[in-house]
């Protein structure tokens, strides 16, 4: 039920308080509206009550184990949101002068410095809001250094064909060609086709390492090597950072810039669209681009550089310093994990996947690629299962659902047919994974037993099984109740 | 198994090519191609009278699963489009080989059509591939 069907003309929220006075005919009239706002009239408490029950009906991290592969759902500590949520942040004015906001200014230009060393990058700015206005940024800047130097023949990125979708969007939103480059069977990059398709027209490659097919590219160096002898930049989609927090670096892999989604490595809340931060980093000759705000320290004081310290920059992402409160939960999270922490995720994280997967292996699932070592996520591959038991990776991920675990990944990455792509973090305990493990197992059973069980979960949840067809085919993203 | 119709030629990228009398051709996406992509949300159609080179991406099939790009086959220029996709896009889960058909061409030269495919060669190469 939608809060407009709670609604009743006329009702308000405050039944019981004072009624509330004309107007004020202080305020100019061009900023009266000239139709009342669009709001349901509803009480407090209905309102309350909406929105308490909807979100009990969700999946979340507080409340599930959710191995969203390449999502990095890991748990948010709850002392960074309590320290973020500290006055003294909530009520600083945006506008108000450097000098008023010096505690917040310093926790950004640490942030900053933090986020330069975890990554071996030459620096940072933290304005992207999300992993894939990192992107945006970081094309723009690869495009802006490449016009700097006239080199204006550089017109393609290549992007793996098991890159997520926001990498090719992203060259294209940029005014790129995106060529795509074939993965081997192994899950590393096909150094021939890679050979064959650099040129003078290539401006950059977009990579993610640890790949989407959960595995390290092992001839990194090389690939990088290539790209940097045809003039190219080398471009790190962050997502996976997680696999490797404290023991690799992508500076030193020879990426020449990077995004961090905040929200996944850095454990700030995340999913639903909420806001997010993709900061990014840059190997020393992009520095002249980077997005601004910037934090700059002078003598003891620290303050924001603008437009006019760095001209060439590509400019502002948003209004302010991007999501300010999201990066300042992210600083907290890295203060409070340390260079040894971050180091420990990325083994936790590790080991974590490699037990699942090793204990799935033994359960009879395949393995996408079960040679190769996984990093932080791994992929199961459903496409026996749905040949012999018709049952495919969809089904499993629904009727997951009913045994109240959070679905992996379903088909993406997009070359591996039938996939589930399963990231458990380090924040979860061996008892959940073993649960999760004795699932699968189980839902395979049923299948074998019963699968039109499968095939038609979810049986418990407010929502039963959607028709994606129809509502990709009929989409409707302004649906009114009783409006045709 | 997935349908493959002998007097087709296909391409690596699973599209197939109907040579007609008139020396033009019809592309579509095989059977095999449709059914690993599930159902069809969207199609979006190359444009008319526009010339692509073998191997340009010309058009998109979207499923509810993904997006997928459409690959010319060989050099041409398109003559036609299958204008009713916009509607029923899922004409290409239902008759692949049939009302499924995405573009017409009009070749630059025959000897390209030559290479690609012919419906053993792409039995054994679909099948090669799912392993
Ligand atoms: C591999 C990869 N790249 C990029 C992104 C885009 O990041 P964001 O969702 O923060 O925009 C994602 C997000 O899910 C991802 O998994």
């Amino acid at each position: 039920m939608l809060i407009f069907e709670h609604s009743k003309p006329g009702r308000t929220n405050k039944a019981q308080s004072n009624k509330t006075g004309p107007i004020p005919d202080s305020i100019p009239e061009k900023f009266l509206r000239k139709r009342p706002a669009a709001l349901p009239d509803v009480s407090e408490l209905q309102a309350v009550r909406h929105y308490t029950r909807l979100s009990q009906k969700n999946f979340s991290i507080d409340t599930h184990f959710y191995p969203l592969g390449s999502c990095t759902m890991k748990y948010n500590p709850r002392a960074c949101n309590t320290l973020a949520m500290r006055p003294e942040f909530l009520k600083r004015h945006p506008s108000s002068d450097e000098s008023l906001g010096q505690g917040f200014l310093t926790c950004m230009f640490e942030l900053q410095e933090m986020l330069k060393d975890a990554t071996g990058m030459s620096r940072v700015s933290l304005a992207p809001m999300a992993g894939a206005q990192g992107e945006f940024t970081g094309i723009a800047m690869i495009r802006a250094y490449h016009d700097a130097r006239n080199d204006q023949a550089r017109t393609e990125i290549l992007v793996p064909d098991a890159a997520h979708g926001t990498n090719p969007a992203t060259a294209v939103m940029c005014g790129y060609k995106v060529r795509e480059i074939a993965t081997k069977s192994d899950g590393d990059i096909d150094l021939e086709i890679l050979k064959e398709s650099l040129g003078p027209q290539t401006a950059g490659i977009m990579l993610t390492n640890p790949s989407t097919l959960g595995v390290f590219d092992r001839n990194i160096e090389q690939v990088s090597k290539m790209v940097h002898d045809a003039g190219g930049l080398l471009y790190y989609d962050g997502a996976n950072l997680n696999a490797i927090l404290g023991k690799v670096k992508p500076g030193d892999m020879g990426f020449d810039v990077i995004h961090m989604n905040l929200h996944k490595t850095f454990s700030t809340p995340h999913g639903g669209g909420g806001p997010g931060a993709g900061p990014v980093g840059v190997s020393e000759r992009l520095i002249p681009f980077l997005p601004v705000p910037l934090i700059a320290q002078k003598g003891d004081q620290y303050q924001l550089l603008t437009e006019e310290d760095c001209p060439q920059s590509i400019g502002r992402l948003s209004t302010f310093m991007g999501n300010a409160g999201v990066l300042l939960r992210a600083y907290i999270y890295a203060r409070m994990l340390g260079r040894e922490g971050m180091k420990r995720v990325g083994e936790f994280a590790t080991l974590n996947a490699n037990y699942m997967m090793a204990r799935l292996k033994e359960k009879g699932f395949t393995i996408a690629l079960p040679e190769r070592r996984a990093t932080h996520e791994f992929i199961v591959t459903m496409k026996n299962e749905t040949k012999d038991l018709g049952v495919n990776a969809m089904d499993f991920a629904k009727r997951l659902l009913d045994y109240d675990f959070h679905a992996p990944t379903t088909y993406f990455p997009l070359i591996v047919p039938e996939c589930l792509l399963i990231e458990p973090t380090e924040t979860e305990s061996k008892e959940i994974l073993d649960q999760f493990i004795e699932t699968m197992s189980l839902i395979r059973t049923e299948a074998q037993e019963n699968p039109e069980i499968v095939k038609n979960a979810p049986h418990t949840l407010p929502v039963k099984r959607l028709d994606d067809v129809k509502a990709a085919r009929e989409l409707d993203l302004v649906f009114t109740p009783g409006v045709q | 198994m997935s349908e493959i119709l002998g007097d087709l030629k296909y391409t690596k990228t699973h599209e197939w090519i109907q040579i007609m009398d008139d020396g033009t051709i019809t592309v579509g996406i095989s059977d095999h191609a449709q059914d690993l992509l599930g159902d069809m949300v969207f199609i979006e159609l190359p444009e008319l009278d526009t010339s692509y080179k073998a191997g340009d991406d010309c058009a998109v099939v979207e499923s509810v699963k993904a997006a997928s790009d459409i690959y010319s086959p060989i050099s041409g220029e398109v003559i036609a489009v299958n204008e009713s996709l916009t509607d029923t896009p899922e004409l290409v889960n239902k008759e692949p080989y049939g009302d499924g058909w995405i573009f017409k061409m009009q070749p630059e030269e025959r000897g390209e059509i030559e290479n690609l495919m012919s419906a053993s060669e792409y039995e054994e190469y679909a099948e090669s591939e799912e392993h």
